[in-house]
This record gives C-alpha cells, sequence and structure tokens, in this order.
C-alpha cells in the first residue's frame, strides 16, 4: 500500500510508520463483498454494535456499583433513582443484554439458511460458536449481579449444574462459589469475570473478523465471487446499507427501552436476593430458555448437562456433519423444509423452557430435544447425500442481473 | 427491507411470547381487575393529586406494617410539595444520628435528606408484629409482581369470602387476586379509611387506585422522564431510518 494515496502530510507521515490508515482503506475500498447481500448480512455489524453499547453502558454501571450482598441490590436502586440519567444507563444495558442475543441468534440462523459454515469459512463458524458460548457465560454472570430473587436462585441452579460431574462436581461448585453456598465471594467473583469478558469477546470477535476477511462474506446464493463483476466495494454500499440496519436496531432498542423497559426481565428480581425462600419458578433469562429445555428434558442431572452442553457443541462440528457442497437453502429443497423445523423446533424448546416441567410439557420438551439432535447428528448428514440440489447459476452477477430485468 | 422489517418484528413479538408466559408462571386461577391508569402507554404521566392522596392512604392504612425504604422525604417533590412542606413532614419522624462528640448515637427530627424510616428496625421485628409472617417493603412492589399496578389494585380489592370448601386457617385471610388465595394480610381498606381534603369519594376503588399510582411512582419515579426522552427518541430514529433508507437507495441506485 503506497502512503501516497493521502493528501494530508500528518496522515501521510502516521501512516508511513504505522499503516493504519491503510488499512482502513483497505478495508473500506478494496475488501470485496459480494453485491447481493440482504439485510440479513446486517446482523453481523448489528452484533458488534450490541457489544460497545454493552461495554460503554457496562462500564458506566460499575462506577456505580457495589459487588457486595448487602449492597448489590441497593446500589441498583441508586443508580435507577439517584445517579443522573442512572435508570438510563442500566436500561439500556438490560435490554441491549436481549438484543444483543436477538442479534445473534438471527445471525446464527442467517449461517445456518445460507450455509455459511462450510469451507473454507469452518473457522470462522467456529469462532463465531465460542463467542456466543462466552456471551452466554458473560450474561449468565451480569444476570446475577443486581442480586435478586432471580439472581440469586439462577446462579444457585446454573453453578448447582457442575455438581454432576462424577467424583470431583462438588470439589468444582464450591471452588466456583468460593464458599459452601452461592454468596459474597460467588458475587465479587462474578462481578470481576463480568467486567473482564466482555473484552475477551471483543478479542474473538477481531479473531471472527480476520477469519472473516480471508474470504470473504458468503452471499445468499452461497457461490463464490468469480470476480470483480460479482463484488463491489465495502465503503458505501455496504456503510449505508448497514447503516439503515443500525437505524431499525437503535429504534427497536429505543421502544424497549422507554416504553417495555422490564419486559424482557422478570418481576422476582426486583425482590431482593433471600436464600431462606425459593421463588415458585426458577426460570433464567429468556435467551436460555431453549438451552434450560434441553437440560430439563432428561431426568438424569448429569444426562441433562450433557446434553445441554452437546446441544452448543454440536454447532462445533456442524460444518463435517453437513456435507453437501451446496450453501445455500436457496438450491437445497429439502434442506429448506428442515431448516423452517429446526427454528420452529428452537422456537418451541425456548417456550417449554419457560413453563414449569411438568405434564404435558416435559413430554413435549423431550421431542423437541430429541429434534434437534435428529436434526443435526442424522437429517443433515443424510440429507448431504441424498438430496438433490437445484442447479446452482453461473455466477453471482447473473441472477442478480436477472433479477434486476425481471423487476425493470 | 420489507423482508428485514418484518424479520425484526417477528423477532421481538417471538420474545415477548416467550418471554411473557415465563413471568404469568405461577399465577394460578387469580382474578385481575383493571384500573384506568394515567401513567399507562407511551405519552402516560403521574397524576399528582393521586399520589398525594394515595400517600395519605399509605401513611394512615400501610405504613403501619409496610416501609418504603428507597424513598427519601425529599423524593416527595414528586408529589408536588415544595420545600416547607417536605420539611415538615419529615419533622414528624425521630431518626438516630450519631456519634456525637461524646461517641453517643441520638435521636433527631427527620430533615428532607433522610430515607422515610420503615416501621420495623429488621425482618425479625417485623415477623414478631405480625404473627410470623413478613410484611414486604413497598418501594419495588409494583415492579416486583406481574402486571404489578393491577395486581396491586387487584389484590386490595381482593378479599371476599372463602367459598365453601376452602378452609381459612386462624390468621389468614381469602383473597381473589393472591396466588394460592390464602394471604397474611387482613384486609387493609374497607372505604373511608381516610379522610381525603379535596373532595375525591373515599370508595375502595378511589382508595386502592390512589395508593397503587402512589406506589407505582415509588417503583419508578423516572418514569415520567423516560417516557418523554422516549417520545423524542424514537421520533428522532424513525427519520433516522427513512433518510438511512433513502440515502441507501440513492447510493445503490448508481449500481444497477
Amino acid at each position: 500500500m503506497s502512503a501516497e494515496k493521502f493528501s494530508n502530510p500528518v496522515v501521510r507521515w502516521i501512516d508511513h510508520r504505522l499503516p493504519v490508515f491503510s488499512m482502513l482503506d483497505h478495508e473500506k475500498y478494496d475488501y470485496p463483498v459480494p453485491k447481493n447481500l440482504n439485510y440479513f448480512w446486517n446482523f453481523g455489524v448489528l452484533a458488534g454494535l450490541a457489544l460497545v453499547i454493552m461495554i460503554v453502558t457496562g462500564i458506566v454501571l460499575a462506577m456505580n456499583y457495589t459487588a457486595h450482598v448487602d449492597h448489590a441490590f441497593s446500589s441498583v436502586e441508586r443508580i435507577m433513582r439517584d445517579v443522573n440519567h442512572g435508570w438510563l444507563i442500566r436500561y439500556i444495558h438490560m435490554n441491549a443484554a436481549s438484543f444483543f442475543f436477538i442479534v445473534v441468534y438471527i445471525h446464527i440462523f442467517r449461517g445456518l439458511y445460507y450455509g455459511s459454515y462450510k469451507a473454507p469459512r469452518e473457522l470462522l463458524w467456529m469462532l463465531g460458536v465460542v463467542i456466543f458460548l462466552l456471551m452466554m457465560a458473560t450474561a449468565f454472570m451480569g444476570y446475577v449481579l443486581p442480586w435478586g430473587q432471580m439472581s440469586f436462585w439462577g446462579a444457585t441452579v446454573i453453578t448447582n449444574l457442575f455438581s454432576a460431574i462424577p467424583l470431583v462436581g462438588e470439589s468444582i461448585v464450591t471452588f466456583l462459589w468460593g464458599g459452601f453456598s452461592v454468596d459474597n465471594p460467588t458475587l465479587n467473583r462474578f462481578f470481576s469475570l463480568h467486567y473482564l469478558m466482555p473484552f475477551v469477546i471483543a478479542g474473538v470477535v477481531v479473531l471472527h473478523i480476520v477469519a472473516l476477511h480471508r474470504f470473504g462474506s458468503n452471499n445468499p446464493i452461497g457461490i463464490d465471487a468469480k470476480g470483480p463483476q460479482d463484488t463491489i466495494s465495502f465503503h458505501p454500499y455496504y456503510t449505508i446499507k448497514d447503516m439503515v440496519g443500525i437505524a431499525m436496531f437503535l429504534l427497536l432498542l429505543a421502544v424497549a427501552v422507554f416504553f417495555f423497559p422490564n419486559a424482557m426481565g422478570h418481576p422476582d428480581n426486583y425482590i431482593p436476593a433471600n436464600p431462606m425462600q425459593t421463588p415458585a419458578h426458577i426460570v433464567p433469562e429468556w435467551y436460555f430458555l431453549p438451552f434450560y429445555a434441553i437440560l430439563r428434558a432428561v431426568p438424569d442431572k448429569l444426562g441433562g448437562v450433557l446434553l445441554m452442553f452437546a446441544a452448543i457443541f454440536v454447532l462445533f462440528i456442524l460444518p463435517w456433519l453437513d456435507r453437501s457442497p451446496v450453501r445455500s437453502a436457496r438450491f437445497r429443497p429439502v434442506f429448506r423444509i428442515f431448516f423452517w423445523l429446526l427454528f420452529i423446533d428452537c422456537i418451541a424448546l425456548g417456550y417449554l423452557g419457560g413453563k414449569p416441567a411438568e405434564g404435558v410439557y416435559v413430554v413435549l420438551s423431550r421431542i423437541a430435544t430429541v429434534w434437534y439432535f435428529l436434526h443435526f447428528l442424522l437429517i443433515l448428514p443424510l440429507l448431504s447425500v441424498f438430496e438433490t440440489t437445484r442447479p446452482l447459476p453461473k455466477s453471482i452477477s447473473e441472477p442478480v442481473l436477472a433479477t434486476a430485468k425481471g423487476v425493470a | 427491507m420489507g423482508k428485514f422489517l418484518i424479520a425484526s418484528v417477528t423477532a421481538l413479538a417471538a420474545l415477548i411470547g416467550v418471554a411473557g408466559p415465563a413471568h404469568a408462571a405461577g399465577g394460578g386461577d387469580v382474578k385481575l381487575v383493571s384500573g384506568e391508569w394515567s401513567f399507562a402507554g407511551p405519552f402516560g404521566y403521574f397524576d399528582k393529586g393521586a399520589m398525594q392522596r394515595g400517600f395519605q392512604v399509605y401513611l394512615e392504612v400501610c405504613a403501619g406494617c409496610h416501609g418504603v425504604e428507597y424513598l427519601a422525604f425529599r423524593n416527595l417533590a414528586d408529589l408536588g410539595y415544595n420545600d416547607a412542606e417536605i420539611k415538615a413532614i419529615a419533622a414528624e419522624y425521630e431518626v438516630m444520628d450519631g456519634p456525637d462528640d461524646d461517641g453517643e448515637m441520638f435521636m433527631r427530627p427527620a430533615r428532607p435528606a433522610d430515607m422515610i424510616p420503615s416501621p420495623y428496625r429488621n425482618d425479625n421485628e417485623a415477623r414478631a408484629n405480625n404473627n410470623g409472617a413478613l410484611p414486604p417493603d413497598l418501594s419495588l412492589i409494583t415492579k416486583a409482581r406481574a402486571n404489578g399496578a393491577d395486581y396491586l389494585y387487584s389484590l386490595l380489592l381482593g378479599y371476599e369470602d372463602a367459598p365453601a370448601d376452602t378452609e381459612v386457617p386462624e390468621g389468614m385471610y381469602y383473597n381473589n387476586a393472591y396466588s394460592g388465595h390464602l394471604i397474611a394480610m387482613p384486609q387493609p381498606i374497607y372505604g373511608d379509611d381516610v379522610e381525603y381534603t379535596d373532595g375525591t369519594p373515599t370508595t375502595p376503588e378511589s382508595l386502592a387506585a390512589d395508593v397503587t399510582h402512589f406506589l407505582m411512582w415509588a417503583a419508578e419515579p423516572k418514569m415520567e422522564a423516560r417516557k418523554r426522552i422516549g417520545v423524542a427518541a424514537v421520533f428522532f430514529l424513525s427519520i433516522f431510518l427513512i433518510m438511512s433508507y433513502m440515502a441507501k437507495r440513492r447510493v445503490w441506485a448508481e449500481l444497477h
């Protein structure tokens, strides 16, 4: 990259020694992006935006929060009542956490639908799953910090899962707690880790982007760009398209923050934690409900824990389960049906995770859990062999031009 | 764009659909009546008259057993009281201060900066005075229950004779809005429990609505500011969205 391309002498001087401007310029103009990305390709940028919002609001909250069992709840109330615009910062943090998961779930399902996990993007996909896991750990620990009833009992239930591990389980739980129950040491270490993890996520996001830029974005028809006629520069085309998504994201976030700030939380978390009183139904945050349903679907504790983790692990090996050379579901008529069944299955698991574990809900949870694993472990490998895919277009620009003509 | 919009709205709807039932769990066959609340909706506001009357109901009916530990006297300015009135309200309470120069704790009249004292020194004293039941603090009660305002209003008006097949133990009462129906709190409101100075009728419904109004403010004192900023934010972001979309259309038009 020649430094001469910058007219500003200061920029040129810096860039010669520290080529950050060349790097940005390279990503902005020289990085080729398929010209046919739809709005579902906004969600990576939106997830990044959500992470930034979480870190900024989180740092401000940490300035006013007290990680002590006697003061955590009241320090949060002080933020809500006496810190200037503290209510706004906290409601943004609470709701942006949920929006982060909404965005990431859409991002994941987009990847599933268009086959973005397939070669040569396996590592890109796996890094994404790592980010998802880190997000879940971060969100779980964050939910403990206000030290309400659901904070306390959620922490108790989830940390207790590790006691299912044979032999060392109990010791691991004691180690996690820093004592013999969820108590002040637990709250302190969760606060410390909750502050650390977002930066770990940011690090993995960098790797995710490096891996992305190696081969560039997948696209809705899932074939590789054949040349310059198939691609456009990131700026201005996708910066402006991302801007539309960002505006929509912020608008929906604002509606939640300002008009339904507690709709995605649980009322019990406005009751201070009380180790002597168990809530009628302990439910995790909504974004954990599908996994919670899988956990409870298994009558055996260890089995439930293993299956719950397997539900995420199966995503790691997905690139090797689905061997079909065709990426996009647009050209895989049978896969497309199963994709939507999986989508419905995940929504069903989310619904069932919020219901008490009794009667018909248990039966339905088991069916939905079995289907989840069948999809990945049996249906996808079989489809890779037996599905007749539709013919692929010769290049990205071919169908793009065809649609353009069709519209005109 | 259309697809994206549908996807966003579907996601939000799915989310509320999933999150909603999680909250409703454990309700049972309770009966909720809905009040007409000025604080509902995107333009909702607190009615100062209702809050002042509700505060009076709180003081004369509820405060014997329930505290509002997150409220300070100074917060009562939101109800429309001026500084002198707040000082006068605070001065009726004694709070502990100290240590003084001799190292002694001492009692003094409360000041606006003090928190409103709770009726009991601790939970044990509260239980000892209430048949072992703990009267919950009310400062967050409307946020700590699903459908908080309607729930509280229904609970206050929900006392009735138990059905023939329900046995009500000593020290318990039957309430059609309470989960499980057996509640340790005796019926607090009968009508005419307090004397309003502004001529508002003191029916049970009116008293219950006013104290609910006061407690909604106590739980969410920044609601008016939140909704006011919210309307502006949503307006601004809608314009931003439309302009981004128009700009996108123009930039992409060069491609085809």
